[in-house]
């Protein structure tokens, strides 16, 4: 490899210090440790990483745009595609901003399936992280220990709602089905069954000394840079950060469940590898409470409101039933949104997952933006990275969990 | 919420020990982990030999099916509602008016690219007389992208396919768990 100097060199040196031994190098977009498809434009000194640029795009989709031609029940199949590992958490998330640019509440039972569902997708999360974590760092046996319980979630998800990962599961003020007696004795198989998994995932990395030394003291983010930079989820709660928007801003029915934040200091790879399993167990108790209590009624709202289809029963046998339901598809004859602004978030398994709808009188929004966490967080990897070995970039990378699909949009 | 709040949880670093810094307890301690799931059940599936087993085949999103009446003509009445619904835009039909007096109008021609279409389900929930649902095929492979349109008779034969092991989805949503049954679930 030549040592040429290039721009980015130029820009990090010293003025008029010459740096000769600074060359760059193309991290990803195709490479096994760059989960996805990132790219990182390293400065190196000899294998120490002087400065990163990254370079985001390659998996642009155009998908705000999308939002703005389809409609809010519509655009739920998009958000399944950002953050494709734990797709009902943003189903939850859309559905949440559009329900509040309504001005509508979703009956209890559909509220607590959603959290089932936002919980078991943070679960989800959390287990690809931290398997990819250990993966990545040389534990092949963590990360398949962390995929079989996910292989559950799926199975669970699919008994649900009919697909494994594009969930689709929300529609606005419901959801697309009531879960069966099949799906709830599922979950409940589940809550048994994964303190088990936990204790293994505890017992094989946190006190194994190679895992240990990869991952401590590495990537160190201050509590005061975390908040400067944005940062929000379990990244932020790693370094020290009490802010949780299931407590601090509740949504849906957060407020019947108890539940603990969880947070460490330190604010290295480690503690956000140990912040995520901690949550994953306040996660199975959430899950566990919402399904010992799971409201009975209906799941979806009143066909009153004119936002969801009515039940089929209404539909065959009811004149009205089946005006409503042709005038809620059709497309000059759907819900009608106002002509407001909103801001929604929620606390998606990565962080603040918001979306930014302006409606304009139709079922289709003039503007759906998406605040999505991997963005800013992938906005760290310089600063967490810079000093460091190339070899640390994979831990990082690993414990900020970031998703193309999410990132790029 | 403040860093006091009870409801925070701070986490503790695991103390290494002298057992992690040797390394060497730690390691029988991950072996004996690792040998118990020798034992365990296993999770692997040996597809295509062995089939995944689906948990609610009368939800699951695969493969499109149109649906046949008693007398068996199709049942759908062209009413667009699919089409119109559907987020890949992947439907098209032409209508023409029905031999039938039952009706108005039937689709002259039903196709279905299933290689937009992202299975979302959205047809089946749009459709007002039940013509068109999805199965549980889930390995659908072409050798061409032709192969993959779906016309008609192509579904109807889907439908011909599988009408045993799924009957037409009778009742819309599943009916809602009771309280009793979920009490004696919980027993
Ligand atoms: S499943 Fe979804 S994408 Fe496929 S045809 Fe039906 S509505 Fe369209
Ligand atoms: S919604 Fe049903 S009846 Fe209407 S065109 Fe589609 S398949 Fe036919």
């Amino acid at each position: 490899m030549p040592l040429e100097r290039s721009e980015l060199a130029e820009s990090s040196a010293e003025p008029g210090q010459p740096q000769p031994y600074v060359w760059r190098m193309n991290f990803g977009p195709q490479h096994p440790a760059m989960h996805t498809t990132l790219r990182l434009i390293l400065t190196l000194d000899g294998e120490r990483i002087v400065d990163a640029v990254p370079d985001i795009g390659y998996l642009h989709c155009g998908f705000e745009k999308l939002g703005e031609s389809l409609d809010y029940n519509q655009y739920v199949v998009v958000t399944d595609r950002m953050n494709y590992v734990s797709s009902a958490a943003n189903n939850v998330a859309w559905h949440e901003a559009v329900e509040r640019l309504l001005g509508i509440e979703p009956p209890r039972r559909c509220q607590y399936l959603r959290v089932i569902a936002a919980e078991l997708a943070r679960i989800s999360d959390h287990l690809v992280c931290i398997g990819a974590m250990g993966l990545d760092t040389g534990a092949y046996t963590h990360f398949m220990y962390a995929f079989n319980p996910r292989e559950r979630i799926n199975d669970i998800f699919e008994a649900l709602c009919g697909a494994r990962f594009t969930t689709s599961y929300t529609r606005v003020g419901g959801l697309c089905r009531d879960a069966s007696p099949k799906a709830i004795q599922m979950i409940r198989e589940f809550c048994r069954f994964f303190p088990s998994v936990l204790r293994d995932l505890h017992l094989l990395m946190d006190r194994n000394r190679i895992f240990v030394d990869r991952t401590k003291g590495i990537g160190v983010l201050s509590k005061q840079e975390a908040v400067n930079r944005g940062c929000s989820g379990p990244v932020a709660r790693a370094s020290g950060v009490t802010r949780d928007l299931r407590k601090d801003e509740p949504y849906l029915c957060y407020r019947d469940f108890d539940f603990q934040v969880c947070c460490a200091t330190e604010g290295d790879c480690f503690a956000r590898y140990r912040v995520r399993l901690a949550e994953m167990e306040e996660s199975l108790k959430i899950i566990q409470q919402a399904i010992e209590n799971l409201p009975t009624g209906p799941v979806n709202l009143d066909p009153g409101y004119r936002v969801i289809l009515p039940e089929k029963g209404a539909v065959y046998q009811t004149i009205e039933g089946l005006i409503t339901h042709f005038e809620i598809i059709m497309p000059n004859r759907g819900f009608q949104a106002p002509y407001e602004e909103i801001y929604a978030a929620t606390e998606a398994p990565n962080g603040e997952l918001g979306f930014y709808i302006v409606g304009q009188g139709g079922d289709a929004a003039y503007r759906a933006r998406c605040r999505p966490p991997s963005f800013i967080h992938y906005a760290l990897m310089p600063h967490l990275i810079r000093g460091h070995m190339i070899s640390d970039i994979v831990p990082v990378l690993g414990s900020l969990n970031i998703i193309a699909g999410e990132l790029d949009r | 919420m403040q860093p006091n709040d009870p409801q925070v949880r701070w986490l503790k670093e695991p103390e290494l020990g002298w057992t992690g810094k040797v390394y060497l307890p730690l390691f029988v301690e991950g072996m004996r982990t690792t040998l118990r799931h020798l034992v365990g059940p296993k999770l692997t599936v040996q597809s295509p030999e062995e089939r995944h087993e689906i948990p609610e085949p009368l939800i699951y999103r695969g493969v499109h099916r149109l649906n046949r009446d008693e007398q068996g003509r199709v049942k759908c009445v062209a009413c667009f509602l699919c089409a119109t619904i559907c987020p890949a835009h992947c439907i098209d039909i032409v209508a023409a008016p029905s031999p039938w007096p039952d009706r108005d109008k039937y689709p002259e021609s039903f196709t279905i690219d299933e290689l937009r279409c992202i299975y979302c389900g959205m047809c089946e929930e749009a459709c007002p007389v039940q013509a068109i649902e999805l199965t549980t095929l889930y390995d659908l492979t072409g050798k061409s992208r032709e192969e993959m349109i779906f016309d008609k008779e192509k579904l109807l034969s889907v439908y011909d396919q599988t009408k045993d092991a799924e009957p037409i989805f009778q009742s819309w949503p599943l009916p809602a768990v009771s309280a009793e049954q979920e009490n004696a679930q919980k027993k």
